[in-house]
């Protein structure tokens, strides 16, 4: 999702980006995809433990020394079996940090510069799947959660300032994540469409996006079924 | 295991598919679900890309650059890029693809599996020409790095391998200089084949790009030839690309006789008052049916058969002429029906399907065996004349058609991997 918010960033102009991720070699070919893209672009990588918070602020610290940020896009995540969680506290402990913690660590990391410079547009990925809790996915759900109330209060935080923070609400997206996924269910979303609409959310600097929008229906729908209903529901 | 559909829409067997998102993840993958077949974006028609029961290796998460020289056209890509993708990279720096077949939503690995052609096969011949190197996974963990003088073999047998040497993981192509994105074409109706041979004839030296729409319910054989070459106009804007999809598959298939004549008598006589100069963008020139998303499902729930043939030149005429008596004597009819001369060039691969001669390409509705009947007598005359059938289009063909159209089978199964297996691989050589 990430890569192709990337792909349309640099897309006929001339960006300064850097990568962050977890696996040097996969972050690379992302970067040299990116430069094939758009040679005149600055594309720079850094590697960073996501769940370390030493870690985490020193890779934050060391991209706001190049200059002021204008987009933090906030995206990675893991989606774990929610059998596993049950089953395993590490699998539960890590799907927590991974979805949730650790975004807003990153945030929190680039907040306090945002705030500083009183400018900049942050985007944090959220998911329907944040809502309501449901027993076929509630610890990634729960995770996701925590990043919508967080996402609320730096809103609040940041109100009538420079800074925006975009919270985006993913319905299902064909991404690595779900590919194990793809075939049940509904249609699921294109990473690539998912991807133009987060750009487009950021551009605006909107609060709250669910994207596609036709989750914003289905979920207020979902939040608001009473409990009787809700509990006879296999979802 | 979910229901896999080839372009053709013929069937929907239960596969397991698997997502190669990551190149150095493929080995891996491979060695935890064998006997599969890699499948890239499923334009092709028939079995080349199913295995149905088994495993399906989709490609079209390597979708990465990996590097593009602009001031000598060398692209290096991985296997899942769109061709769309690498045209709309290029084209303003002022490369494009030297050779691409009708539709731009194929990726680089399938182009080369099936060793895709375009309305230029005389000028440049086919997308295997462009090819400068392979990187190819055998399913034991070898890698092969292969092109036309390394490893010159493995290339051959690569470049219209079907997908069944290994899988091909990224490759380097060779980019052709182009003005901007606009062609200078013609249109020039024809009353039969006659006219149209002498067009082609007269054509080839001139027009880069020639092809022909030929209605093949006429009986003389009346069509409408198309004929482009690059052009530098560059002050016009770049048309909108509007996208329309088909929204349902229609309970039966909207091409049928009656549908049929009139289509083709309204596109014919639309097409023959615009006839003349035009410059057109290259995505309407060369992917008409591109802006038209899963136009498959017109021919309804039981889907369609593409027939594409080749016969030799010197009896083109005649077999081509047979082939629409046969058509036109069985009731069945084709839209999509193009007729095109090929140029006399060596193919590059040991199962490349152009060689030299006349290729026809039609479209049926699958109604079973009334359908299999026709193109039984269609085979007849491709057999007689020394043709070959298109393996990237093919659902049905008989195995000894196959083994008589291809001679350098024998040479090419040395090169099979063990470990890869698709419909059309066991239907066709028997594993």
């Amino acid at each position: 999702m990430a890569e192709h918010c990337a792909r349309l960033w640099v897309h006929g102009q001339s960006v300064d980006l850097t990568l962050v991720g977890r696996d040097a070699s996969r972050v690379e070919r992302v970067a040299a995809d990116l430069r094939v893209r758009s040679p005149q672009s600055e594309i720079r990588i850094v590697q960073s433990d996501f769940l370390d918070t030493k870690a985490i602020r020193s890779t934050v610290d060391a991209i706001v020394t190049q200059g002021d940020v204008d987009v933090v896009l906030i995206v990675h995540g893991s989606l774990p079996a929610q059998s596993e969680c049950q089953d395993n506290l590490e699998v539960c402990s890590d799907a927590l940090e991974v979805n949730g913690v650790s975004p807003v660590l990153f945030a929190e990391a680039f907040a306090k510069h945002m705030g500083k410079a009183n400018s900049g547009t942050l985007a944090l990925i959220g998911s329907v799947a944040g809502d309501r809790g449901r027993k076929s996915n509630y610890v990634y759900g729960a995770a996701k959660g925590m990043v919508t109330r967080y996402a609320q209060g730096l809103q609040h935080r940041f109100a009538g300032t420079g800074v925006k923070v975009v919270l985006i609400k993913p319905g299902p997206t064909e991404t690595p994540m779900t590919a194990h996924l793809k075939g049940q269910g509904p249609k699921m979303a294109s990473a690539e469409e998912v991807a133009q609409k987060i750009v487009d959310a950021v551009d605006r600097g909107q609060l709250v996006v669910y994207v596609p929008g036709k989750w914003a229906l289905i979920m207020m729908i979902i939040r608001h079924l009473p409990s009787f209903v809700f509990f006879r529901m296999n979802i | 295991m979910r229901p896999v559909s080839s372009w053709g829409r013929l069937s929907a067997s239960a596969h397991d598919v698997v997502s190669f998102n990551d190149p150095g993840q493929i080995a891996r993958l491979v060695a935890s679900h064998p006997g599969g077949i890699a499948h890239g974006n499923g334009r092709s028609y028939g079995d080349v890309c199913l295995n149905p029961e088994g495993v399906l290796w989709h490609t079209i998460g390597l979708d990465h650059f990996i590097a593009f020289d602009q001031s000598n056209g060398r692209l290096v890509c991985e296997a899942g890029v769109l061709l769309r993708d690498i045209q709309r990279l290029v084209i303003p720096y002022g490369w494009i693809l030297p050779v691409t077949p009708g539709t731009q939503l194929v990726t680089v690995g399938g182009a080369i599996a099936n060793d895709v052609h375009g309305k230029n096969h005389h000028v440049l011949g086919s997308f295997g020409d462009h090819v400068q190197r392979i990187r190819l996974l055998r399913t034991d963990g070898q890698s092969i790095e292969c092109g036309p003088q390394e490893q010159a073999d493995w290339f051959a047998a690569t470049v219209g391998g079907l997908g069944l040497t290994g899988i091909i993981v990224n490759a380097e192509i060779q980019l052709r200089r182009v003005a901007g994105p606009w062609l200078d074409t013609e249109t020039v109706p024809y009353a039969n084949l006659d006219e149209f041979f002498t067009l082609a004839d007269d054509s080839e030296a001139a027009w880069q790009h020639t092809v022909s729409w030929i209605d093949c319910i006429s009986a003389g054989g009346r069509g409408l030839f198309m004929r482009g070459n690059p052009t530098d106009v560059d002050d016009r804007p770049e048309p909108k690309g509007r996208k329309r999809t088909m929204p349902v598959v229609p309970p039966v298939s909207l091409v049928n006789p009656l549908s049929l004549r009139a289509f083709n008598m309204a596109y014919f006589n639309l097409k023959k008052w615009q006839a003349g100069r035009a410059v057109s963008h290259y995505e309407s020139f060369f992917y008409p049916l591109d802006n038209l998303l899963e136009w498959n499902r017109m021919y309804g729930p039981k889907g369609f058969f593409q027939y594409q043939s080749v016969v030799p030149r010197e009896v083109g005429q005649e077999a081509t002429q047979a082939m629409l008596a046969e058509i036109a004597r069985s009731g069945e009819g084709s839209f999509l029906a193009v007729l095109k001369t090929f140029g006399d060039r060596k193919p590059v691969g040991m199962l490349s399907f152009p060689q030299p001669g006349v290729t026809l390409a039609l479209d049926f509705p699958n109604k079973g065996d009334q359908t299999k009947k026709l193109f039984e007598r269609l085979d007849a005359i491709v057999r007689d004349t020394g043709g070959r059938i298109y393996l990237a289009k093919d659902a049905r063909m008989p195995r000894e058609l196959f083994e008589a159209g291809y001679p350098h089978l024998n040479e090419f199964i040395k090169y099979r991997d063990p470990g890869i297996s698709s419909g059309l691989s066991r239907r066709l050589m028997g594993s």
